[in-house]
C-alpha cells in the first residue's frame, strides 16, 4: 500500500521537535491508552492513503451495500429515529396509562416491558410468580390483559416493540388477535418481537425450552409472518444484554452477528428462502460510554452483516443485507450514587447511537440503578432524545463522523476483531455449539471480571462511585409496584377462566399439543386459536413445556 | 492442620436471570480465600435453604434485580428458622432501593449491598461476624 | 445436638455439620467417625471422574434421577480444587443437580480440595462414611481427573466411572497407561458429537490389549448423552452388573480392605509425624538445621540420621 511519504517525514520531525519536548516536561497520564473495550488508542490519527476503490468497497454510499454509512440514503434528514421508550409495570391498566402519557409527550413508538412470570411463561397465580408479578414489566396472563393494555390505542397508528422471547409466539398471537378485533388489517401491523432465544442462553436467562424446539418456534414465526404479517419485524437479534453482562464492544457485535448467522442458517435449513424472511430481521444494540468506539462499532456491524448476508447466504435483496437496529443506552453504566449524573451519561450514549445511525432509540431514566422510572424521569429521558434531534444539529447530514481518521481506523479495527470471533465460532461448530460449550459465556464473564477489578482498583473511574463521591441521603419518591397487585391480577385471571368456553379451550389446546408433536406443523395458527379461546399464557407454555422440555443452565464459572 | 474455612452460598432467588453481579461476587470471594458455592439462577427459597443446610454455609448471599426482594429475601430467612438454621447469616444485593433496607434488616437480612459497593465492603462484613 | 444420633437419623443439619467437622480436621471428628464406623459399609460408592468439561455433573444429575426413580436414597460429594493462591474455591458442580435440591432423599455436598494434592482427601473418605452411616444407598463422588485425584478416587470407591468425550484429544489420552487402570467403566459422553463412535472403538481396542486373558471380560465402554438423557439406563445397568461381578469374585471386598489399609497407614503416618514434630520440636529445629547446611557445616542425610539416632537413644533403643 502506498504511503504518504511527506506526512511520514514531517511526523518524525514533529515527534522529535514538538512532541518530544512536551513529553520530556509533561509525561502523559498513562503508559498507554485504550478504548472502553481495551482496543489500543494512538496518540493522534493521521490520514491513511486511500484510493477510490477502497472507499467504494468499504464505505460507499448510505442506503447501499455495504451500508457502512447508514441503511437509508437520507437517514435523519428524511425521518428521525423512532423514539421508543421501553415501559411497562404493574397491571395492564397502569401500563396503558403510561403508554398514553408517552405518546402524548411525543414518543413515536411503543415498547412493551413484560414482567418476569410473563417472560418465562408463568401465570400470575403460579407459585413461582411469588413476588415477581408486575415488578419489571406488565403482567399479561390472557388476551383480556392485552385488550386492556392497548385500550384506546389503535394498532394501525402505532408501531409496537415487545420485549418477549421464549413465549414470543404467544404474545404475537395475542397482538394479532387484538388487531383482528379492532378491525385492523394484518398488513398494517408494524412492530417487533425480540424473539432472540440464543442471547437468553448466553446472557439474559429468561429461556423456557431447550434450543431445538425454541428454534422451531422462531422458524414458525418467520414463516407465518412472511405471508400473514409482512410488515412485522420477526426478531430483534440482541447485543444489548450481552454488553450488559459485561462483554466488550467487539464481543457485543461478534456474538450478536453470530446469533444472527445461526438464525439465518437454521431457517434456511428448514426450507425458508433467505430473501423471504431476512428483510424482517432486526437488531438491538447497546449504547455504551466510549463514544467513538460505539460509533465505530455500529458502522462495523453494518458492514460485516452486509458482507455475511451477501457472501455467506447469497441474499440478493438489499433489504436482506441491511442491518437495521434499535439501541438502548447502557443500563449497567448508570449509578445509584448521584443519580442526576446519569442524565449526562445517557445524553452522551444517546448521541453515540445517533451518530452511529440507529433506527430507533430508548434512553434510560436517571434512577435506573434503583427502580423503574417515575413519570418526570421518563420525560427527561425522552427530552434528551428530542434535544439531540432538534437542537444539536447532528441530524443535518448523514454519517457525520465518516472520514475521521480516528473513527475509520477504529471501525476497521473493530471489524477485524469481530471477524476473528466469527471464525472461531464457526470452528466450534456454530453458535449453538459454542454456547453449549460455554465458550461465549466464558469470554463475557472474563471481560466482566476484568472490568470490575479495574473499577474496584480505581483504574477505571466511575464518577460519584470511586471518585468525586459525596455522602447523600437515599433518594425519595421512587416508583413502587403495589404488591397487592398480584391479588388483583389473580382475581382477574380467575374471572377470565370462569367466563371462557371450556369446550372450545379444550379443543384448541388439544390441537396445539398435536401440532407440537408434529415437527412439520406451524404452531402460530394453533397458538392463535388458543389465545382467542382465552387460554392463559401459563396454560399454553405449560403444555409446550411438557412437550418440549425445559432448558437447564450451562454455567461456566 | 487445616484451618476452618468460611463457606458462602451465592444464589439468585426468583425468576431474574441477570447473573453478572452474582458471578462477580462469587469469583471475587473465592479470590479472597472463601469457599463459595454458586447455585445459579431461578432458585426457589426452599432450594436455597436446603442447599445452605447441606453445604453447612456460614453465609447466604442473595442477588436480585427484579424488585421481588421484599417478598423473597424474608422468605429465605423464615425458612432458615423453620429448619433450625437461623444461625446462617443472610446478606442481600442487587437493585434494592435504600428505603427498603430497614424493612429487610428488620426481617433478618443482616446486610444489604447496593450497586457500586466495592467487594471489600462485603469482605469486611464477612470478617466482622464471629 | 448429638451429631452421631443426628447422622444416624439422617437429619440434614447433623450430616452437614459432621462433614464440616471432618473437613476442618477438627479433633472431634475422631470419636465421631469411630462412632459412625459400625454403621457403614452398606452404601455402594461410585466415583465419577474425568477432565473438566466432559459433562460429569450433568451425568451425575441423571444418575440421581434414576436412583430416585428406583426408590433409592442418593448422596453426592463434588470435589473441586481450591485455589493455590487464595486458598478459596468456587464450587459450582451442584448447579447442574439443583433440580434435586428440594428432594429430601438427596444430599449434595460440595468439597474443596483444601491444598491436598490429589483433591480427594481423607476428608472426602470420611464424608462418604458419614453419608453411608446416614443410610444413603448410593453415594456418588465426583472429582476432576487430574493425575493424583484419579488414583485417590479409585481407592475411595467401589467402582469408578471414567467419563470421556470426543474432540478433547482423548484418543491420545486413552493410550496413557494410567487412565486404563483407573476406570471400571468407560463412559463416552456427548455421544451426539462427531468422533464418539471412534473414541469408543479406540478404548475398546486398548482395553483388549490390556486384558491378555481371553477368559477375562473387558471393562464396559458405553456411549451416553447426559444432556439428552440417552444411554443412562444402560449405564446404570452395566455399573450394577459390574459391581455385582466384583463382589462375586471377591474383588470388591479386597478393594475395600485395601482402602482401609491405606487409610490406616495414612492416619498412622500423620499421627506419628505429628507426635514426633512435637517431641523433637521439629519446627524450631528446622531453622537452625537449614542454616547449618547453608553455611556448609552439615550435610542433609548425615544431619537427619544423627538427630534420629540421638532421639532413639533417648528412648532406650539401639
Amino acid at each position: 500500500m502506498a504511503e504518504y511519504k511527506k506526512i511520514e517525514q514531517r511526523k518524525k520531525l514533529w515527534e522529535a521537535n514538538v512532541l518530544g519536548k512536551v513529553l520530556a516536561r509533561f509525561p502523559e497520564t498513562r503508559q498507554s491508552f485504550a478504548t472502553g473495550s481495551a482496543l489500543p488508542l494512538e496518540r493522534v490519527y493521521f490520514p491513511e492513503p486511500c484510493d477510490e476503490d477502497h472507499y467504494l468497497e468499504n464505505l460507499g454510499f448510505p442506503g447501499e451495500y455495504p451500508f457502512t454509512r447508514g441503511v437509508q440514503p437520507t437517514m435523519y434528514r428524511g425521518r428521525l429515529w423512532t423514539m421508543r421508550q421501553y415501559a411497562g409495570f404493574g397491571t395492564a391498566e397502569e401500563s396503558n396509562q403510561r403508554y398514553k402519557f408517552l405518546l402524548e409527550q411525543g414518543q413515536t413508538g411503543l415498547s412493551i416491558a413484560f414482567d418476569l412470570p410473563t417472560q418465562i411463561g408463568y401465570d400470575s397465580d403460579d407459585p413461582l410468580a411469588e413476588g415477581e408479578v408486575g415488578k419489571v414489566g406488565v403482567a399479561i396472563d390472557t388476551l383480556k390483559d392485552m385488550e386492556i393494555l392497548f385500550a384506546g390505542i389503535p394498532l394501525d397508528k402505532v408501531s409496537t416493540s415487545m420485549t418477549i422471547n421464549a413465549p414470543a409466539a404467544i404474545l404475537l398471537a395475542m397482538y394479532i388477535a387484538l388487531a383482528d378485533k379492532q378491525g385492523v388489517p394484518r398488513d398494517k401491523l408494524q412492530g417487533t418481537i425480540q424473539n432472540d432465544i440464543l442471547k437468553e442462553y448466553i446472557a439474559r436467562g429468561t429461556y423456557i425450552f431447550p434450543p431445538a424446539p425454541s428454534m422451531r418456534l422462531i422458524h414458525n414465526i418467520f414463516a407465518y409472518c412472511s405471508t400473514e404479517v409482512p410488515n412485522w419485524n420477526t426478531i430483534s437479534i440482541s447485543g444489548y444484554h450481552i454488553r450488559e453482562a459485561g462483554s466488550t464492544a467487539v464481543q457485543e457485535v461478534a456474538f450478536t452477528l453470530a446469533d444472527g448467522i445461526e438464525y439465518v442458517r437454521s431457517a434456511i435449513q428448514v426450507g425458508l428462502k433467505v430473501d423471504e424472511f431476512a428483510g424482517r430481521l432486526s437488531f438491538f444494540f447497546n449504547a455504551h460510554n466510549d463514544l467513538f468506539e460505539e460509533v465505530a462499532k455500529f458502522r462495523a456491524a453494518r458492514r460485516i452483516w452486509a458482507r455475511v448476508m451477501k457472501e455467506k447466504f447469497q441474499a440478493r435483496k438489499p433489504a436482506s443485507q441491511m442491518l437495521r437496529f434499535h439501541t438502548q443506552t447502557g443500563g449497567s453504566t448508570l449509578t445509584a450514587q448521584q443519580p442526576d449524573n446519569n442524565v449526562v451519561r445517557v445524553t452522551l450514549q444517546a448521541l453515540a447511537a445517533v451518530l452511529g445511525g440507529t433506527q430507533s432509540l430508548h434512553t434510560n431514566s436517571r434512577e435506573e440503578a434503583l427502580a423503574l422510572p417515575a413519570e418526570d424521569s421518563v420525560r427527561i429521558a425522552l427530552r434528551t432524545q428530542q434535544v439531540i434531534a432538534y437542537e444539536s444539529g447532528v441530524t443535518g447530514t448523514v454519517d457525520p463522523l465518516a472520514g475521521s481518521y480516528f473513527v475509520e481506523a477504529l471501525t476497521d479495527r473493530v471489524e477485524a476483531e469481530v471477524w476473528a470471533y466469527l471464525d472461531k465460532i464457526e470452528e466450534l461448530g456454530g453458535m449453538v455449539r459454542a454456547i453449549e460449550k460455554g465458550y461465549v459465556q466464558k469470554e463475557i464473564q472474563d471481560a466482566a471480571y476484568r472490568t470490575q477489578r479495574q473499577i474496584e482498583a480505581g483504574e477505571q473511574v466511575v464518577v460519584g462511585v470511586n471518585r468525586f463521591t459525596v455522602s447523600e441521603p437515599p433518594p425519595q419518591n421512587l416508583l413502587r409496584v403495589d404488591p397487592a397487585l398480584r391479588e388483583v391480577q389473580v382475581k382477574k385471571l380467575a374471572e377470565v377462566r370462569k367466563n371462557r368456553n371450556a369446550g372450545r379451550l379444550g379443543e384448541t389446546l388439544a390441537a396445539l399439543k398435536e401440532g407440537a408433536r408434529s415437527p412439520e406443523a406451524n404452531l402460530m395458527p394453533l397458538i392463535l386459536d388458543c389465545v382467542r379461546a382465552y387460554a392463559s399464557l401459563g396454560e399454553i407454555c405449560g403444555l409446550l413445556r411438557s412437550e418440549f422440555g425445559e432448558h437447564r443452565e450451562t454455567v461456566i464459572l | 492442620m487445616a484451618v476452618k474455612k468460611i463457606r458462602i452460598l451465592i444464589a439468585k432467588p426468583g425468576l431474574d436471570g441477570h447473573d453478572r453481579g452474582a458471578k462477580y461476587v462469587a469469583r471475587a470471594l473465592k479470590d479472597a480465600g472463601y469457599e463459595v458455592i454458586y447455585t445459579g439462577i431461578r432458585q426457589t427459597p426452599e432450594a436455597i435453604v436446603k442447599t445452605a443446610i447441606q453445604e453447612d454455609v456460614d453465609f447466604i448471599g442473595l442477588s436480585l434485580l427484579s424488585g421481588a426482594h421484599k417478598e423473597l429475601f424474608p422468605r429465605v430467612v423464615e425458612l432458615l428458622k423453620d429448619n433450625g438454621a437461623e444461625d446462617i447469616t443472610v446478606m442481600g444485593g442487587g437493585i434494592i432501593p435504600g428505603e427498603d433496607i430497614p424493612f429487610l434488616k428488620d426481617k433478618g437480612i443482616q446486610a444489604v449491598f447496593t450497586p457500586g459497593t466495592p467487594i471489600q465492603a462485603v469482605i469486611d462484613f464477612i470478617e466482622s461476624r464471629p | 445436638m448429638d451429631l452421631v444420633q443426628g447422622v444416624l437419623e439422617s437429619r440434614p443439619r447433623a450430616i452437614a455439620r459432621a462433614i464440616s467437622l471432618v473437613e476442618d480436621e477438627d479433633p472431634e471428628r475422631e470419636p465421631l467417625i469411630d462412632a459412625l464406623f459400625p454403621h457403614t459399609g452398606r452404601a455402594r460408592v461410585w466415583g465419577v471422574t474425568g477432565s473438566s468439561g466432559v459433562g460429569k455433573s450433568t451425568l451425575v444429575d441423571r444418575l440421581i434421577a434414576r436412583e430416585r426413580r428406583a426408590g433409592g436414597r442418593v448422596a453426592v460429594v463434588c470435589v473441586d480444587p481450591s485455589s493455590p493462591f487464595s486458598g478459596g474455591a468456587l464450587l459450582g458442580d451442584r448447579l447442574r443437580m439443583q433440580e434435586h435440591a428440594a428432594d429430601p432423599e438427596v444430599f449434595i455436598r460440595s468439597m474443596a480440595s483444601r491444598g491436598h494434592l490429589g483433591g480427594v482427601s481423607q476428608a472426602t473418605g470420611d464424608a462418604v462414611r458419614v453419608l453411608d452411616a446416614a443410610s444413603y444407598d448410593t453415594i456418588l463422588v465426583e472429582t476432576i481427573g487430574v493425575g493424583q485425584a484419579e488414583i485417590e478416587v479409585v481407592e475411595l470407591s467401589d467402582l469408578v466411572l471414567l467419563i470421556l468425550m470426543p474432540g478433547l484429544g482423548d484418543e491420545i489420552q486413552v493410550m496413557k497407561a494410567g487412565i486404563m487402570e483407573i476406570g471400571d467403566l468407560f463412559v463416552v459422553n456427548k455421544s451426539d458429537l462427531d468422533g464418539a463412535d471412534r473414541l469408543k472403538s479406540e478404548i475398546d481396542y486398548v482395553l483388549g490389549l490390556k486384558n491378555h486373558d481371553p477368559g477375562e471380560e473387558n471393562n464396559p465402554v458405553l456411549l451416553v448423552s447426559a444432556r439428552r438423557d440417552e444411554g443412562i439406563d444402560e449405564l446404570v445397568q452395566a455399573s450394577c452388573a459390574w459391581q455385582e461381578r466384583l463382589r462375586a469374585c471377591g474383588a470388591l471386598q479386597e478393594r475395600r480392605r485395601k482402602r482401609l489399609e491405606g487409610e490406616l497407614r495414612r492416619i498412622f503416618s500423620r499421627k506419628l509425624h505429628a507426635l514426633l514434630e512435637v517431641k523433637i520440636e521439629l519446627s524450631q529445629k528446622l531453622a537452625a538445621w537449614s542454616q547449618a547446611l547453608a553455611a556448609g557445616k552439615a550435610t542433609p542425610y548425615a544431619l537427619i540420621n544423627e538427630e534420629l539416632k540421638t532421639f532413639l537413644k533417648e528412648r532406650g533403643n539401639p
